[in-house]
């Protein structure tokens, strides 16, 4: 059941997370948030060569928005540019490892949205 | 299970339903159910012009429903127009009223408590004609400020629009008194009912009101079904909504005259069988009595508060005077997670902004968790809400 979102991992995530803060100088930086949840979430990068050499998230939000959030930026650090444009709903659904349903997709998605808006910042 | 409960079939197919988002849509006793199969499988005709007997039944259904929600809140006959919902039945007054508003006139009162459909309509008025928007502030206690109230609404003061009953708080606001500041001002007043009709009498006369506008779903009625109320010589002088078949009196190619009050407002073929079975959710409601209804959901209320008021960590949004109505937030747990972790208990609550992003904004929240009755609801659901809220703390640890 829905309970099964509650996995210990998970709110390990929400209550002790990963990245948290601020970066003093991100190359790039992107804020995004989901007005009909209230979730808001910042995106920090620092960028070196083509890759993620630092990244930092800050906001607010449900348990499975931060601990996407979590789980996300630790997965795409040191990751090429390229690569990360390629990540898809699909990683984000196998990152967390807990069913998501029709309703919560958008708080699983946006740290994944952050980071492509900080990235689409990058070419603009 | 209490007696009303039996007459609704969803507790029948869901026997550990506990369903406390009445706010958001009531459940369907069994006669309103009954009215729309048997208008579907026996009575199914259009009305108006159908010269058969099938037809003129439904004809005579549809008018004979308009009559019993006249009775209801005290209004003519004629003075009833059939829409969509709450939210259409606003639609159809900012696209119009217009026409009627006195020169001079350009600012439009409304609370900080509005639903999002009685705000950003009003806002794309103002955007539209050049009007102000001025809004009636709360208070700590998340009531109106009326003494704020006596200076806002001004010789300037076009059009009042207040809700009779808050939706994130429950709140009852007194309307009767903004409606008398309105009007020695002049100004066309408008009441939001969705939250109040299906607990409080209703009387449009006592209110004073020009327009009044509410829901049938919201009242034990089917989807899809909405009234709007107006005084009878302000409803003759607006122009019609929506332009089509059945409000047209005569037509030739090049320009059209329309019918009376109320079918001028009703363009199209209507929700017939919306409109047959709200009036049969009215019957429902007028059995029981409505003060009843509000007595037993008064009695339920003060429970539920003395419940929720013993649980450590929780921040009640409560006023004075209030309706089935209460928003709380959790140890700042986030309210969609609240409700995810209830509804493993088959327990419905609301959570989130309730189409009150800016109140939201007010109270520094993203969002309440908010729990609504109605006749249906027991103390039983209430001890299992806070069960619940108790299983919330555990898997949080707090």
């Amino acid at each position: 059941m829905t309970l099964e979102i509650y996995k210990e991992h998970i709110l390990d995530l929400y209550k002790n997370p990963h990245n948290k803060g601020n970066l003093k100088n991100p190359t790039y930086e992107f804020s995004k948030n989901n007005p009909i949840c209230g979730d808001e979430i910042k995106i920090q990068i620092l960028a070196k060569n083509n890759k993620i050499a630092d990244i930092k998230f800050c906001g607010q939000g449900c348990v499975i928005s931060q601990a996407s959030a979590s789980l996300l930026t630790d997965k795409i650090k040191n990751l090429s540019i390229n690569k990360i444009k390629k990540l898809n709903k699909e990683h984000i659904l196998e990152m967390l490892k807990i069913p998501i349903s029709y309703t919560r997709i958008k708080c699983a998605l946006l740290p994944l949205e952050a980071v492509r808006g900080a990235l689409e910042n990058v070419r603009n | 299970m209490n007696s009303f409960k039996k007459d609704f079939p969803i507790f029948k197919n869901n026997p550990k339903l506990v369903y406390l988002d009445s706010a958001s849509t009531s459940q369907k006793p069994k006669q309103v159910i009954k009215a729309i199969s048997d208008f579907y499988e026996k009575e199914n005709a259009n009305i108006h012009r159908g010269i058969y007997a099938l037809s003129e039944n439904a004809t005579k259904k549809y008018i004979l429903a308009r009559e019993t929600i006249a009775k209801f809140i005290n209004a003519e006959t004629n003075e009833i127009i059939f829409t969509k919902n709450t939210t259409e039945s606003i639609n159809l007054l900012s696209n119009v009223l217009k026409e009627i508003l006195p020169k001079g006139k350009n600012e439009i009162v409304l609370t900080e408590m509005e639903h999002h459909s009685n705000l950003v309509t009003w806002q794309e008025f103002a955007k539209k004609y050049h009007f102000k928007l001025k809004f009636i502030p709360i208070t700590k206690n998340y009531e109106l400020d009326y003494e704020k109230a006596k200076k806002i609404i001004n010789d300037k003061t076009a059009i009042l629009g207040v809700a009779h009953i808050s939706n994130v708080f429950g709140t009852i606001n007194n309307i009767e008194f903004l409606v008398s500041l309105a009007k020695e001002k002049k100004a066309i007043t408008i009441i939001d009912a969705a939250q109040s009709v299906q607990h409080l009498k209703i009387n449009v006369k006592k209110i004073g009101c020009d327009f009044l506008a509410f829901s049938g779903h919201k009242m034990f009625g089917p989807l899809g079904i909405g009234v709007l109320y107006g005084k009878k010589e302000l409803l003759e002088k607006l122009p019609p909504f929506q332009f089509g078949g059945g409000m047209i009196n005569s037509v030739i190619y090049e320009d059209a005259t329309f019918l009376d009050i109320p079918e001028k407002f009703e363009a199209g073929t209507q929700n017939i069988a919306g409109a047959i079975s709200l009036a049969e959710a009215i019957k429902y409601i007028e059995k029981i009595k409505i003060e009843k209804i509000e007595r037993y959901e008064k009695e339920l209320l003060d429970y539920t508060l003395k419940k929720l008021k013993s649980i450590d960590g929780i921040e009640l949004y409560l006023p004075k005077k209030q309706s089935s109505i209460i928003s709380f937030n959790l140890f700042g747990i986030h309210q969609h997670d609240v409700a995810q972790i209830l509804s493993d208990n088959k327990i419905c609550i609301r959570a989130g902004h309730h189409c009150c992003m800016p109140l939201m904004k007010k109270l520094k929240t993203q969002g309440t968790c908010r729990i609504s009755f109605s006749i249906y609801n027991t103390k039983e659901d209430v001890d299992k809400l806070i069960e619940g809220l108790k299983k919330v703390k555990e898997v949080f640890r707090e």
